[in-house]
């Protein structure tokens, strides 16, 4: 990283008082930055500490094992039941799903936008993805809603199309334009020598492009792949909209609730016991981005060594 | 040339690029379909009426008028508040830091900030701001959420701008005499100024699009709120995106529901555009 920090001479000259106010306002000045530079750090701090406190003690009282891996959600029954693991696993499946139909494609737009278009085409496209990655969740969820969810019912047949499958879908597509802009930069920053050497050998183009670009830039699709499954497992709102908010374990074809969507629909009425337990699934959903962003920045550092 | 390839060689790599080219395609039929979709579908739905009147019942009006309201609101309290802490810290960091670890870790925070998700900014926003804070479910409460979500992008653009101003700018003003805040206010952040209008930019269009957040903070209410009752606290109110999720999924008026998300498009294209025109400013100008 540049940086610009340039050392200013302590020694000043203390003549009159005008050199004694804009002291004061050089330090008073160089204290609020400081502190303004790290208030990121303590909105970090003030999140962590917020959702501890708040989404222990529903872990404590219903028992941290029964939480994690109890399958049955009843919140509001007379005996209620708090097991959290068909919201965990069908974020799970959910995400996996997102990354298996939206990785390829989004990796094959990236090669198609750094090696094989021209220069007109590749901006055409890539607009396209900005817009994309611009377009509010909520209207992914309502395209989701009266377009997918219904192709989806009467393709496979089914009662009611608000399901995994569709979830996975609208995820899929929300996840390229950051799974294509990611691997794009990784793609053009392979060195130029790699792809004239192979060339060189006498692979084509396209061999060229499989064999040796897409190796070489493994990392930085890696990282790609990783920032995806981050934006796929924190989507709320889109999901909300296609995926029948039943708490369910997952079935393909089933109406499922992910950990997000697990937040959101109940908080609005949750009370006692019930919204504390909705606190926790909230910890436990934000332990899983730490962790997500932990592997990032190992994947990232990987490779810039 | 291409003769001596075998056939099944040539297969192959006709696949593949088959494969790229028709990966590139879907891509472009994907976003062409969402846009044909949500403009045919909204567009015939924006009337007058709709935008300048609000909910109403007793009129039979559907209106959202509160919404976008609602929306300005936000983003301006948001900005207010954003903008000097964002810009500050870009300049703590680019400035003043001398001790790398504390750079290491404020970029690391940074980086968390911007990998948290929506829905859980808004639980937290709820804790705090709402609960804590006594501000009950409001406006402010929301704008107060947004801040904690935009800063990292207003701290990273800041920051890559700062980087791009020459350090002759830097010792020019410092050899003249002037102290480190008068030679960053007169020399260094005019040339930074079109990077943080960038953040602005991009932090609009990540407000403008934002709902999960804003669903316990800001809340859902339809009522017309005056510049006042805005910013003060217990005055609940939905932006654009939230109405369009209660219109969708709680009350099924698809019909209003695509006509917000018409002009939801039409405002992410008219952000992306000027963010690009920025860049480009940036590119230029220094």
């Amino acid at each position: 990283m540049k940086s610009s920090v340039i050392e200013v001479p302590a020694v000043t000259l203390k003549t009159g008082k005008v050199r004694k106010t804009t002291e004061i306002i050089e330090k008073s000045m160089s204290m609020t930055f400081t502190v303004c530079g790290f208030i990121a750090v303590g909105f970090v701090l003030l999140i962590t500490i917020f959702l501890v406190v708040s989404g222990t003690p529903a872990i404590a009282e219903i028992g941290f094992i029964d939480f994690i891996f109890g399958t049955k959600w009843a919140s509001t029954a007379k005996e209620a039941s708090y097991g959290i693991l068909p919201f965990i696993m069908s974020s799970i499946y959910g995400t996996l799903g997102a990354i298996v139909i939206g990785v390829p494609l989004g990796i094959l737009c990236a090669v198609f936008l750094a090696k094989v278009a021209g220069k007109k085409s590749s901006a055409l496209v890539s607009n396209a993805v900005n817009l994309m990655s611009g377009i509010p969740s909520v209207v992914y969820g309502l395209v989701g809603m009266i377009v997918i969810v219904p192709t989806v019912r009467e393709v496979f047949d089914l009662p009611d199309g608000a399901n995994l499958f569709s979830a996975m879908i609208v995820l899929a597509i929300m996840i390229l334009p950051s799974v294509i802009s990611v691997s794009e930069t990784a793609i053009r920053a392979v060195p130029r020598e790699y792809e004239e050497a192979s060339l060189a050998l006498g692979a084509t183009k396209t061999e060229t492009i499989f064999k040796v670009i897409l190796p070489a830039a493994k990392s930085g699709i890696l990282a790609s792949v990783v920032l995806g499954i981050g934006r796929a497992i924190g989507e709320a709102m889109a999901v909300m909209m296609v995926s029948g908010n039943v708490a369910n374990m997952p079935k393909l074809f089933g109406s499922v609730r992910f950990l997000t969507t697990a937040v959101a629909s109940e908080m609005s009425y949750s009370s006692g016991l019930q919204r504390q337990a909705l606190f926790s699934v909230a910890l436990v959903l934000f332990v899983y981005i730490l962790a997500i962003n932990l592997v990032l920045n190992l994947v990232i550092k990987r490779e810039k060594k | 040339m291409n003769r001596s390839i075998s056939k099944s060689r040539r297969v192959k790599i006709a696949l593949l690029n088959g494969l790229i080219w028709a990966a590139a395609g879907i891509i472009c039929l994907l976003l062409l379909g969402l846009v044909v979709c949500i403009l045919y579908k909204g567009l015939p739905h924006i009337t007058g009426e709709l935008l300048t009147s609000k909910p109403s019942l007793l009129e039979g009006t559907v209106g959202i008028l509160p919404n976008i309201l609602n929306t300005l609101y936000i983003i301006l309290m948001t900005l207010i508040v954003v903008l000097p802490l964002g810009v500050g810290s870009a300049i703590y960091l680019n400035e003043y830091a001398k001790n790398k670890k504390a750079v290491k870790l404020i970029e690391l925070a940074t980086e968390t900030l911007a990998g948290i998700p929506s829905i859980i900014y808004g639980l937290v926003g709820m804790l705090i701001f709402v609960q804590f804070c006594s501000l009950g479910t409001s406006l402010l409460a929301g704008a107060l959420t947004l801040v904690i979500m935009t800063l990292p992008t207003i701290i990273r653009t800041t920051q890559e701008s700062l980087k791009t101003v020459p350090d002759s700018y830097r010792e020019g003003g410092l050899a003249l005499g002037a102290g480190k805040w008068h030679m960053i206010r007169t020399a260094v952040l005019p040339s930074a100024i079109d990077g943080i209008i960038t953040g602005c930019i991009l932090s609009i269009g990540r407000i403008v699009g934002e709902s999960a957040a804003l669903l316990f903070t800001a809340g859902m209410a339809n009522e017309m709120l005056g510049m006042i009752s805005a910013v003060t606290p217990n005055h609940a109110g939905s932006t654009l995106t939230v109405s369009l999720y209660m219109y969708a999924k709680e009350r099924g008026d698809f019909e209003t529901a695509f006509a917000i998300a018409a002009i939801l498009l039409i405002l992410t294209l008219i952000i992306n555009l000027s963010a690009k025109f920025a860049a480009k400013k940036l590119k230029k100008g220094v």
